[in-house]
């Protein structure tokens, strides 16, 4: 599904990704943690395809195609969905509005046919019952005066209604109490299927409590220092990062 | 090769041309003010760019044009389809004017309830000389002030609303004003009266839509009278076309616990300034002057407004959104007036503007004048750019790039439409933004619940 190989970038003339590599194949839920400053945001960037984010070398294959010859949008048409950690606010713009548009974006980007108003209400109104989401949310501006919890629970919304093949989730425990980081969790749990790869970027092990990774990459220094089983993650939480800051210094 | 050409002995010339035909030339009081306009016009000459108010805007076309005033003829021009902001199946009434004339034939006055008027300038005075004589011109004065002169002397039409007291007008009434698609540069001199009587409630809607591409001078003056607890709603939108000049000013009297909720939206014309002169006169008032632009090309749009608060206790509030794009200009002038006895006054204004484009250029200049101790007073203005960070947000959602502007330009607008009261107003509004955009845009459809 997704290979990284040796990449390098730069933001504003800075290398902070310096040669990580990673493969995830489809059915697979990978784990990345890291220390503040590890690069972790900046492989989420990259992979979204946002300005600025300079790719001065090596390689990143989706379904075996170049994934940085493409826009962001046509990522997103692709199947790459990119869950924010601090999800922006669009005033004057109704959730509904803005996950029709969005939907019938990916569509046509997938050659199939547009929903109308009504088809894509009873689409997001499904999702937002199995989600556990008040249809309250749905007419208000786009996460405008959401609190943190419904920022991200909207960011799911909008994954299930996408239904990506890539999600990447950045950093989507944070600003979370324990309930919300359960129907968080949970949807992401129900997206996870045989074609669909997961990639949740995370500093600390508590998301991984209840969206159990196959595999647990340890990202310092730019590069990808350790894999291991979702045994990595626990021994992570107890040691902390102070291991792999040294031994990439 | 522009000709050296004398603009104030023009205009002068132009009045003389045509005295004899102007609509209540007969009436010596109405006669005595068009000379004492013209009169003050020729003292003055046009505003320049000395006087501290002009400073940003420099009325060139003017300079190097010749206007010569409307003539009945004119109205004859072949209208398609009447321009409008609500549609025409809404059923609201509505007086429509071409080149500055009536055009009876498609206007639709026939649902106004009792206690309403909506007639032209040139019918009110036929019919009530009296009444007109005792409202027109005592709001919208002429001194200092050389364009509200010059429509003094050459005003031929316009609309005269009368609201009686006490009376609830329900359904908006529009006001349209149709101009271009003449052979030459022509000038049409609109004056409007509106009076509302005690406790009367009504909405107004007026649209100023250019056809063609012949260039044309609008300059326009509206007087509003809001008496004692009456309320109205008076939007606007400034649709010239691409060589027009549109100078409007308005004049308001506010009255005690009176409200004038003001909203002008412009997204045409090759100049176009819009002035407003708001005096909350009694306690309790409430003035809300808000409006949006959306310019490009060359266009210049220039809103300046002044709001006097006199006596104590009154609020007033400022909401402005302006969209630049390619070489357009855009000139914000904010004053807020306290007079030394209006204590507890509230007063708020913003002045937030995009610009789409490197040359693109915008002077906002915010001032609060305050004479009294006991007051709340506030102004912001900013001028940035569409946030990258929202735009790669919906890019990311599968957005393309260009509707993902369009969406953002939206939400920006949005923020000066929301302060619109009338739901039905507000959407044609947005809906005349959507059009203005580049690209193919969203529509904010509506969401029918099952």
């Amino acid at each position: 599904m997704l290979e990284i190989k040796n990449l390098h970038a730069a933001v504003d003339g800075t290398e902070i990704l310096k040669g990580l590599s990673l493969e995830i194949n489809a059915g697979e839920t990978h784990a990345i943690m890291g220390p503040n400053g590890s690069g972790k945001s900046t492989l989420s960037y990259v992979l979204a395809g946002r300005d600025g984010y300079k790719v001065t070398k090596g390689e990143i294959l989706y379904k075996g195609q170049n994934l940085l010859d493409l826009s962001p949008e046509e990522r997103a048409g692709n199947g790459v969905f990119l869950a924010f950690q601090y999800p922006v606010e669009i005033p004057g713009v109704a959730n509904t509005i803005f996950l029709k548009e969005a939907l019938n974006a990916v569509r046509r980007h997938r050659g199939e046919e547009e929903l109308d108003a009504m088809a894509v209400l009873k689409v997001v109104r499904e999702k937002t019952k199995e989600l556990g989401i008040s249809e309250d949310m749905l007419k208000r501006a786009v996460n405008v005066g959401f609190s943190g919890g419904e920022k991200k629970r909207n960011e799911v919304l909008q994954m299930a209604v996408l239904n990506p093949s890539l999600a990447i989730l950045d950093e989507t425990d944070s600003g979370l109490d324990i309930d919300a980081l359960k129907i968080v969790a949970d949807g992401v749990n129900a997206l996870r299927a045989p074609d669909r790869a997961t990639l949740v970027i995370t500093h600390y092990q508590r998301l991984l409590d209840h969206i159990v990774p196959d595999k647990v990459h340890v990202l310092a220094k730019g590069r990808i220092q350790r894999s291991g089983g979702k045994a990595l993650a626990l021994e992570l939480e107890k040691n902390g990062y102070a291991e792999f800051a040294e031994a990439a210094a | 090769m522009s000709q050296k050409i004398n603009p104030v002995e023009n205009f002068v010339s132009g009045f003389e041309a045509i005295r004899a035909t102007l609509a209540g030339n007969d009436l010596p009081w109405l006669d005595s003010l068009r000379r004492s306009g013209i009169g003050q016009f020729e003292d003055i000459g046009l505003p320049g760019p000395k006087v501290e108010s002009w400073k940003y805007t420099r009325l060139r076309p003017l300079e190097d044009t010749t206007f010569r005033p409307v003539i009945l003829a004119d109205r004859e021009a072949y209208i398609d389809q009447v321009p409008t902001v609500l549609p025409s199946s809404s059923g609201c009434p509505r007086i429509v004017f071409v080149n500055g004339f009536m055009r009876s034939d498609l206007s639709c006055l026939d649902n106004l309830p009792e206690g309403v008027t909506v007639e032209s300038l040139g019918a009110a005075v036929a019919r009530d000389s009296e009444w007109v004589e005792t409202h027109l011109g005592r709001i919208g004065r002429l001194e200092g002030q050389p364009l509200v002169a010059l429509n003094t002397a050459m005003m031929n039409s316009g609309v005269v609303v009368h609201v009686q007291r006490g009376v609830v007008v329900e359904q908006p009434i529009q006001m349209i004003f149709i101009a271009g698609l003449t052979e030459e540069p022509v000038a049409c001199y609109p004056r409007n009266l509106i009076v509302m009587e005690e406790a009367s409630q009504a909405t107004l809607v007026k649209l100023h839509a250019g056809l063609g591409v012949s260039a044309y001078l609008a300059n326009a003056v509206t007087e509003v009278e809001v008496g004692d607890a009456a309320i109205l709603r008076h939007y606007r939108v400034q649709s010239e076309n691409i060589q027009a000049t549109h100078l409007g000013s308005l004049h308001v009297r506010i009255g005690q616990d009176a409200t004038y909720d003001g909203f002008g939206l412009h997204i045409g014309g090759r100049l176009s300034r819009t002035e407003v002169f708001a005096r909350l006169e009694g306690e309790g008032g409430h003035c809300a002057l808000n409006g949006a632009y959306l310019m490009k090309g060359r266009e210049h749009c220039d809103n300046t407004t002044v709001i006097e608060h006199v006596v104590p206790h009154t609020t007033c509030s400022e909401v402005f959104k302006g969209i630049l794009d390619d070489e357009s200009r855009g000139v914000f002038q904010g004053r807020i007036v306290v007079h030394k006895d209006a204590q507890g006054t509230d007063g708020h204004q913003s002045s937030n503007v995009l610009l789409l484009s490197d040359k693109a250029e915008m002077d906002a200049k915010p001032e609060l004048e305050i004479y009294a101790d006991d007051v709340k007073c506030s102004h912001g203005a900013t001028t940035g750019q569409l946030d990258e960070t929202a735009l790669f947000y919906l890019r990311s959602r599968g957005i393309p790039e260009a509707l993902a502007r369009n969406l953002l330009i939206q939400s920006f607008v949005a923020g000066a439409l929301d302060e619109i009261k009338v739901d039905t107003v507000r959407e044609a509004m947005m809906s005349k933004v959507v059009h203005w955009l580049p690209a193919k845009c969203f529509l904010a459809e509506e969401w029918t619940e099952e």
